[in-house]
């Protein structure tokens, strides 16, 4: 497999504007003879399939919902990032490059930090231009908060909306696109394979989940927005439908996949209430500005949370980093709440749980203040829980949340798939081993809207348009071999469900590919997935047919990717055998229970190539290099 | 706690469908209602019998994909709430609960209880944007919004297009729906110059798409879960005459044929 990430020749400021000034270009005639498939419509997807076909290529947008504007982005809350230092407090596209690399824990390509954080202000800029009613200041301007891991506030929102809001933005142009005929838009339809054709991808098949008709679509290229792969854990914050089936399947065809072990535990979620949950829930990093954590200082201590005086109250996290406090990085938060509750000292009914507490800030800023701040994530958790957090402190506990891997991409977003490209949560591209808070929908949309527009050009000017269409064997070929898949797991007529057997693998990587990890746990989950995955192929129960709307069939498909994919994972996080951000291997670790990195070994990407089912994968190494930003330990303490 | 259930069975967009009748038992206080539903469907499942279609994505009130009229309100009993914010400490042991898809022509059922709204896309397509490319952009703090303005904006913008508005209108009208989406919009700067045609295109869409005509019910409103005002509707009417009064047959003129 060769991995070359393509990096230009240039100093690190520059280097974005010397590749765009020397990319081949296809002129606007032409561009509409070139398809662009691009699956999924999130931030990233919405925001790269309306772009395109501004510009005037031919695109065909591809999601599993009902509608683009249902993707899981839908979902994001508390705010994006930008260093605009509307502030003055000292931003910079330097401080948001540092802070996303240090926040990374030094295991991200700098070149394409550096571009995020350059493109960041941009993204504002087009949001509020489609009209996303960012939050405003009281003489009209843009308004801020501070997000956890950095010293600057440059997170912009809409209230507790803020995905929503942006998300809309981008399918409002997508829609447009659609009207102008720009983008045919296919919705409940979820690709199952990629087609690979003389080693470049020319097209998909996908699975019509109305009439269960499976169908080829063939491009000049192929963009996958299709999301991260978090309810690889059963339960998590991500909708129910997230998956890792088109990124899996790429993976299968030759794609690389790129660090599966990094993945992110988000510390402020609703606690687990019975076996019966189906997600979790999160409640918005934000919160943490204002809200303060702790437990009871004494182990299983069960007085009602304002029945307890400050002194005996633990506020674990402003004790340990002084400076950074309630704010400090996510994976350092997530931590830190475990191992009080492994200590006892959690709370809730199945102690898996700590305090956040708004009483210091009602009382200092007022209702008001903290109203129009949280008001709706108050209400939320109240829904949901039958608690007010105006009242009593909430609860929560970490969840996974988003998951940094994906498939490698090169500097252009191109996996090493000619013509297979990724973008958003998709790809691993930017957070390295941890991401910051408000960063991923930064990153989704300075992919979509300024990266892959420019950078497809430069891909598809080098061939000839429309040289293969679904006639091409190939197609056939996928389509058999989908047919296949979905027809074995229908006759297998056993006796478990998807569910159960989903929760299963949940359990299984909650244990041991979770918060923490160690070598002895990582073995034997790799021995436990494949039993799952002999039981899913032998026992699973199925009803009803494939030829029609049949929601266990869908589910079943995702899982049987997650079984295969949930081992990778697991062998990623072996091989890892350091700390780095949200990979927290309990053998390496500092005096003080912090993430040890071992930069001699492992400043590199873990790029897994598919050997066949049978075969053990083997691992890639791209190295990484630290010239505009040295190596240091990630430090939040003082 | 234990429920009877009984929820609309249909097969396709095709065939009728009836109401079935289920019994749930040992169902936690805490639990959703949609896990509720996945509790049924498991036990359904193990019995052979194909479970329940329903749609649902996010699970926590923000896709707006779940759709369900659970005991002839859409979204059920609690105002402000979707179906999948609804837990079953919300109802009363031994409840008899009827569930079934939202009534609407311009909806027609899927399966089960999930429907196609397709519609609402069309009508966000014919004009629910504002023209703009990606590339480059003005500084955005060079147009000053008042704060009162964005958040009435939001108020509008914040709509999850689920649908129950029309579900709950006795004519199954769409007018809630796509005036938020013109008032968000006209309400920005950013949303002025297209602001009449806007109006014309989604209304016109709206009518196209067989939605019924609005009769000051207010039922949509009630059903709303995330309680957007009548008063979007109001402002879209106004929009919409003056839009009749003063927009040119073609808004740009001759430049499409330059
Ligand atoms: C609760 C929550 C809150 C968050 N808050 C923030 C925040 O405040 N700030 C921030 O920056 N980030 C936040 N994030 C992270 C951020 O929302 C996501 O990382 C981001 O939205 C991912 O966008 P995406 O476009 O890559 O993918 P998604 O939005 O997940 O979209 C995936 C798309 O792919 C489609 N798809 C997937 N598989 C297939 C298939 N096989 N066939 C066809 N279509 C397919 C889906 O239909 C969907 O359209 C939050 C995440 C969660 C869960
Ligand atoms: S499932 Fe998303 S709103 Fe109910």
């Amino acid at each position: 497999m060769e991995l070359d990430a393509k990096i230009p020749e240039a100093p690190i400021e520059d280097m974005w504007n010397t590749h765009k000034e020397h990319m081949r270009l296809v002129g606007p005639r032409n561009r509409p003879h070139y398809k662009v498939i691009v699956v999924g419509t999130g931030l990233a997807g919405a925001s790269a399939a309306s772009s395109m076909a501004a510009m005037g290529y031919h695109v065909e947008s591809f999601c599993f919902q009902d509608s683009p504007r249902r993707a899981h982005s839908i979902a994001a809350q508390g705010g994006i990032n930008a260093s605009k230092d509307y502030r003055n407090d000292g931003d910079s596209t330097y401080r948001l490059f540092y802070d996303t690399q240090k926040g990374g824990d030094y295991r991200s390509r700098e070149a394409n930090v550096w571009r995020l954080a350059e493109l960041s202000t941009d993204i504002i800029d087009q949001a509020v231009a489609q009209g996303v009613p960012f939050a405003r200041e009281y003489g009209g301007m843009l308004a801020n908060r501070s997000f956890g891991g950095v010293l600057v506030e440059r997170t912009f929102y809409c209230r507790g909306e803020t995905g929503q809001q942006l998300l809309l933005g981008a399918c409002s142009a997508l829609a447009n696109q659609i009207h102008a005929g720009g983008v045919i838009m296919h919705t409940r339809k979820e690709m199952l394979d990629v087609v690979i054709i003389e080693g470049r991808a020319r097209g998909i098949v996908t699975r019509d989940l109305v009439t269960g008709a499976l169908e080829s679509h063939a491009a000049d290229a192929v963009v996958l927005a299709s999301g991260g792969y978090s309810n690889v854990y059963y339960l998590s914050t991500n909708a129910k439908g997230c998956n890792v089936t088109a990124t899996w399947r790429a993976h299968k065809r030759g794609a690389g996949f790129a660090n599966p072990c990094y993945n992110q535990i988000h510390p402020t979620c609703i606690p687990v209430s019975g076996e019966y949950q189906s997600k979790l829930t999160l409640m918005s990093e934000s919160l943490r500005n204002d809200g303060r954590i702790w437990v009871p200082r004494q182990a299983s201590d069960k007085r009602s949370p304002s029945d307890i005086p400050d002194a005996e109250r633990y506020y674990y996290l402003e004790e340990r980093y002084p400076r950074f406090g309630n704010l400090v990085p996510r994976d350092v938060a997530s931590r830190n709440a475990k191992e009080v509750c492994d200590d006892g000292l959690g709370v809730g009914p199945s102690g898996l749980g700590v305090y956040l507490d708004f009483k210091d800030a009602i009382q200092d800023k007022g209702d008001d203040v903290i109203g129009s701040r949280y008001e709706n994530l108050f209400e939320m958790y109240e829904k949901i829980t039958g608690e007010s957090p105006w009242n009593t402190p909430m609860r929560i506990f970490p969840a996974p949340h988003y998951t940094m891997g994906g498939l490698w991409v090169d500097y252009n977003l191109m996996s090493n798939l000619p013509g297979l490209f990724a973008v958003g949560e998709a790809n691993f591209s930017d957070h390295g081993a941890n991401r910051l808070g408000a960063s991923s929908m930064m990153q989704c949309l300075a992919d979509g809207y300024f990266i892959i527009p420019l950078t497809i050009g430069d891909y598809l000017s080098r061939y000839e348009y429309g040289d293969v269409d679904t006639s091409h064997p190939a197609f056939a070929d996928a389509e058999r071999e989908a047919k296949g898949r979905l027809d074995r797991m229908l006759s297998i007529q056993g006796s478990e469900t998807v569910e159960s057997l989903h929760r299963e693998l949940g359990r299984v990587m909650w244990d041991h590919c979770g918060i923490a990890r160690n070598a002895e746990g990582l073995k034997e989950a790799i021995t436990k997935i494949p039993e799952i995955r002999d039981r899913f192929w032998n026992n699973l129960r199925i009803t009803g047919s494939g030829a029609q709307l049949n929601q266990t069939l869908e589910h079943a498909g995702r899982l049987a990717d997650f079984l295969e994919f949930s081992e990778l994972m697991c062998r990623d996080a072996l091989a890892r055998n350091e700390s780095a951000g949200c990979h927290f291997r309990e053998e390496h670790q500092t005096k003080e229970g912090e993430a040890k990195r071992d930069d001699q070994n492992f400043s590199h990407v873990s790029v897994w190539e598919h050997q066949g089912t049978d075969n053990e994968p083997l691992m890639h190494k791209e190295p990484l290099s630290f010239e505009a930003l040295p190596l240091a330990q990630r430090n939040y303490k003082t | 706690m234990n429920f009877t259930l009984r929820i609309w069975r249909q097969t396709d967009a095709n065939t009728d469908g009836d109401l079935e009748t289920y019994k749930v038992q040992d169902i936690e206080p805490t639990c959703s209602f949609l896990e509720m539903m996945d509790i049924l469907n498991e036990r359904l499942t193990e019995r052979n019998v194909e479970p329940v279609a329903f749609d649902s994505d996010c699970r926590e009130g923000i896709c707006g994909m779940c759709s369900m009229v659970i005991n002839g309100k859409p979204h059920g009993p609690k105002d402000g709430t979707t179906t999948c914010q609804l837990y079953m400490r919300h109802f009363e042991d031994g409840d008899e609960i009827t569930i079934e898809p939202w009534r609407s022509a311009a909806f027609p059922v899927t399966r089960d209880l999930i429907v196609d709204r397709s519609a609402f896309d069309r009508i966000m397509q014919a004009g629910g944007y504002v023209t703009v490319h990606s590339g480059p952009k003005p500084e955005p703090n060079a147009i000053p919004i008042e704060p009162s303005i964005a958040e009435e904006a939001l108020d509008a913008a914040c709509c999850i297009g689920c649908g129950a508005c029309v579900a709950a209108c006795p004519n199954g009208a769409a007018m809630l729906y796509t005036s938020a989406k013109v008032s968000h919009l006209g309400l920005l700067p950013q949303g002025q110059p297209e602001r009449f045609e806007r109006v014309q295109k989604m209304v016109h869409q709206m009518e196209a798409e067989g939605f019924g005509s609005c009769r000051n019910y207010a039922e949509c409103e009630a059903a709303c879960p995330k309680e957007i005002s009548i008063k979007f509707i109001g402002r879209m009417n106004r929009d919409f005459l003056k839009s009749t009064l003063i927009l040119p047959n073609n808004p740009r003129g001759k430049m499409d044929s330059q």
